[in-house]
């Protein structure tokens, strides 16, 4: 028989946010929603301040003793977190499915229970809180959802954000491309523009007449709508899964993109 | 055979396609469509993960152990009456051709549908040798009339439309401009008949060769391999090393899962297993059959730790139809006989890593194939591996060295990193991507990015509610 206590009751599990370089540029509200939302859901959250970027810029370029390097900074700024939740399925792969391996001769292990510990957002909040349902916001809505390469084949994440989108009142439509890659693929998508071009109006040419298009991934957002922008092609606006869902729970009428800055909410 | 480009002009003729002939991008895109459904759909029927587990496991245990295999499938061969040459390079296995062609007086070749002779360039050869080769293969068909070189591993035309064939035989055969298809696949085997009936030389590759019988298997659709294969008097069979399986019975299960994950089919129309020569009493066959093993970089591959895996390929095209860059542009631009993510992870060990930049890099590492192929070869790993060896051999461009060393110091310090980011999210694209070259890359094709108006650390700083 043990003699040994119980803990402490943890109500609350606590998370530290990762908000990735592309989060933090050019999706700062879409992070902000991530925080609202994961608060909303009981979570305490924190935004360790050394963050920067996970590394796979210079992994997928091949450059792995770089990658390696920020993955070793990574690893030091959120090594002690309970959770670690990114508003990206491809950031969370890189740290989920590469860390490990990246720092194995330089680390102690701390890479590993990173890893472990380590999810993409709707991921933590369906299969790690088991939450389903958020709201009704999106009622009446039409969704089309963009899976992510990396949330989907790395990660796995294939139902997750489609149950809390539905669970949000949204309708998801059928999409032919839907799990096809967007061609944005980081540096690809400035090296190889034509191409990745190509794979971007695949995408785009495929798309039903949704309200708008969501992603857990910021890049193929940047990608799909810099496209469809620089088409002209009038198509439905493109919202980070994180701020669809802050909608869903919110139910602001009409409103399929976040708005200027967190302040004004 | 690379119709006249090479790896290295990748990025202009991908955009070359795309901005000139449209219809390649339509008729790829449509052609792979179809083949990435039933390829599901072939897959649901049978436990297909457990069958990949096993195609995996039975290839790594025949590359582990090649060396005794190629002997004992050597020993098979002779048994059966099949005369084997050994090539360790391109050059070798044409020069065994040129000796078999000189000893027999060859003149007239039919080919059965084989990507090993493509990348040895047999035909250029054989027509240097005063040999007339036809392909016999209704796709192959229509590229050597076009003088192209297959577009595909297994569909050799699929960039063609339908209106382009008809374009193609109206003004071969004389076929109606709305000809339909199978008018046009009569007219092409009126022609391929005579071909057969007056070649004396039949070549052919080899999707797998039992080492423990000796037995050469070929999987078609069309019956022009089993043609190919049985009447000219001499059939002449290229066979990469790495094609071996340990056992006949391992053939079975081969075939059944190359069709279904190539083109959804439970198995091939002609499964043709070729055990030797005509005998005494056959009534048809071959005076000779030769086996050229062909070597021409697989030893060095098999030899790297690393990249190894890319040899369990059994070419059924399936990442190539699932590949999103592959489908932009099918394969002409890829400069090379195997075009896609399989080429893109062979061609660094059979043509060399400078002489195949940047294919590794031609893709986004987006992990379809991975999903889809047979063998379970880690397609997106060992593209990864392949830029990392680019990187240390100095071949990708200094401007990336330099911009991703800068962006990983200023990662390494947080305060730098943000004021940065602050900076960069604004300028670069102010001045319209000059500022740094990789943007223009970016704004080619697409708008300028909207950055956040505050920074999310800024947004967290000032309060989130």
């Amino acid at each position: 028989m043990s003699a040994t206590r119980p803990g402490p009751l943890r109500s609350r599990a606590s998370v530290a946010f990762f908000a990735t370089c592309l989060g933090d540029q050019f999706f700062a509200d879409a992070c902000a929603d991530a925080v609202r939302l994961l608060r909303h859901v009981g979570v305490d959250v924190h935004v360790p301040e050394g963050q920067t970027c996970c590394g796979q810029p210079a992994f997928n370029a091949g450059r792995r003793r770089e990658a390696e390097r920020m993955a070793r900074h990574t690893v030091d700024v959120f090594g002690n977190a309970e959770y670690v939740v990114l508003p990206s399925g491809s950031c969370a792969g890189m740290i989920r499915c590469f860390y490990p391996e990246l720092t194995h001769d330089s680390d102690d292990g701390a890479a590993a229970a990173l890893a472990e510990r380590t999810y993409e957002l709707s991921q933590f909040i369906v299969d790690v809180l088991g939450i389903e349902r958020l709201g009704t916001g999106l009622d009446g809505k039409s969704v089309a959802y963009h899976h992510s390469c990396h949330a989907l084949r790395e990660l796995g994440v294939r139902d997750a954000p489609l149950t809390l989108l539905r669970g949000c009142g949204a309708e998801v439509l059928p999409w032919i491309a839907a799990e096809e890659c967007c061609g944005f693929g980081g540096l690809f998508s400035a090296k190889l523009p034509e191409v990745s071009a190509g794979m971007a109006d695949r995408k785009l040419d495929t798309l039903p007449r949704a309200d708008f298009v969501t992603s857990s991934d910021a890049g193929c957002l940047l990608q799909l709508s810099g496209r469809s922008s620089r088409r002209r092609d009038g198509g439905p606006p493109f919202v980070h899964l994180a701020s669809a869902l802050w909608q869903g729970v919110r139910g602001v009428a009409g409103r399929v993109e976040a708005s200027a800055t967190g302040a004004s909410r | 055979m690379s119709g006249g480009t090479t790896p290295g002009r990748y990025r202009a003729e991908a955009a070359r396609t795309l901005a000139e002939r449209p219809s390649v991008r339509t008729a790829v895109t449509s052609a792979t469509d179809h083949s990435n459904v039933n390829r599901g759909r072939a897959y649901a029927t049978i436990d297909s993960e457990r069958w990949r587990d096993w195609a995996r496991d039975t290839k790594t245990h025949l590359l582990t152990h090649l060396d005794r295999y190629l002997e004992q499938a050597e020993a098979s061969l002779l048994r059966n009456g099949v005369r084997v040459h050994w090539a360790e390079t391109a050059a070798d296995a044409l020069t065994a051709l040129s000796g078999i062609v000189r000893e027999h007086e060859l003149k007239r070749a039919i080919k059965g549908k084989s990507m090993l002779t493509e990348e040895l360039g047999v035909n250029a050869h054989l027509e240097g040798l005063g040999v007339h080769v036809r392909e016999a293969d209704l796709g192959e068909y229509i590229v050597q009339m076009l003088g192209e070189p297959p577009t595909h591993i297994v569909g050799p035309a699929i960039h063609k439309s339908l209106a382009d064939c008809q374009r193609l035989f109206h003004e071969r055969f004389g076929t109606a401009l709305d000809a339909d298809p199978d008018t046009l696949a009569r007219a092409a085997r009126a022609v391929l008949r005579e071909e057969f009936l007056s070649a004396d030389l039949g070549i052919s590759g080899a999707n797998f060769l039992a080492a423990d019988t000796g037995t050469i298997a070929l999987i078609e659709n069309e019956g022009n391999i089993r043609l190919s294969t049985s009447l000219p008097r001499i059939h002449v069979a290229f066979v990469g090393i790495e094609k071996l399986v340990p056992r006949l019975e391992d053939v079975a299960g081969f075939v059944q899962l190359t069709t279904r994950a190539s083109t959804g089919q439970p198995i091939g129309n002609y499964v043709s297993l070729i055990q030797g020569p005509r005998r005494v009493g056959e009534i048809d066959g071959p005076d000779e059959v030769h086996v050229i093993f062909v070597d021409n970089g697989r030893t060095r591959l098999l030899a790297d730790e690393a990249a190894w895996e890319a040899l369990r390929c059994v070419r059924c095209g399936a990442c190539l139809n699932i590949c999103p860059v592959y489908r932009q542009t099918g394969g002409h631009a890829y400069g090379w006989t195997y075009g896609g993510p399989i080429g893109a992870i062979l061609a660094p060990a059979l043509l060399g890593l400078e002489e195949s930049m940047p294919l590794p890099f031609a893709s986004t590492l987006c992990g379809a194939c991975a999903d889809v192929c047979p063998v379970r070869i880690p397609i997106p790993d060992l593209l990864l591996h392949w830029r990392e060896r680019a990187v240390e051999a100095g071949l990708s461009s200094t401007s990336e060295a330099v911009g991703l060393s800068a962006f990983t110091k200023a990662a390494e310090h947080p305060a730098l990193f943000g004021a940065a980011g602050t900076l960069l999210r604004w300028l670069p694209w102010r001045a319209g991507g000059r500022a740094l070259p990789i943007l223009g890359g970016w704004l080619q094709e697409r708008s300028a990015p909207e950055p956040s108006a505050k920074s999310f650390r800024q947004l967290w700083k000032d309060g989130i509610e």
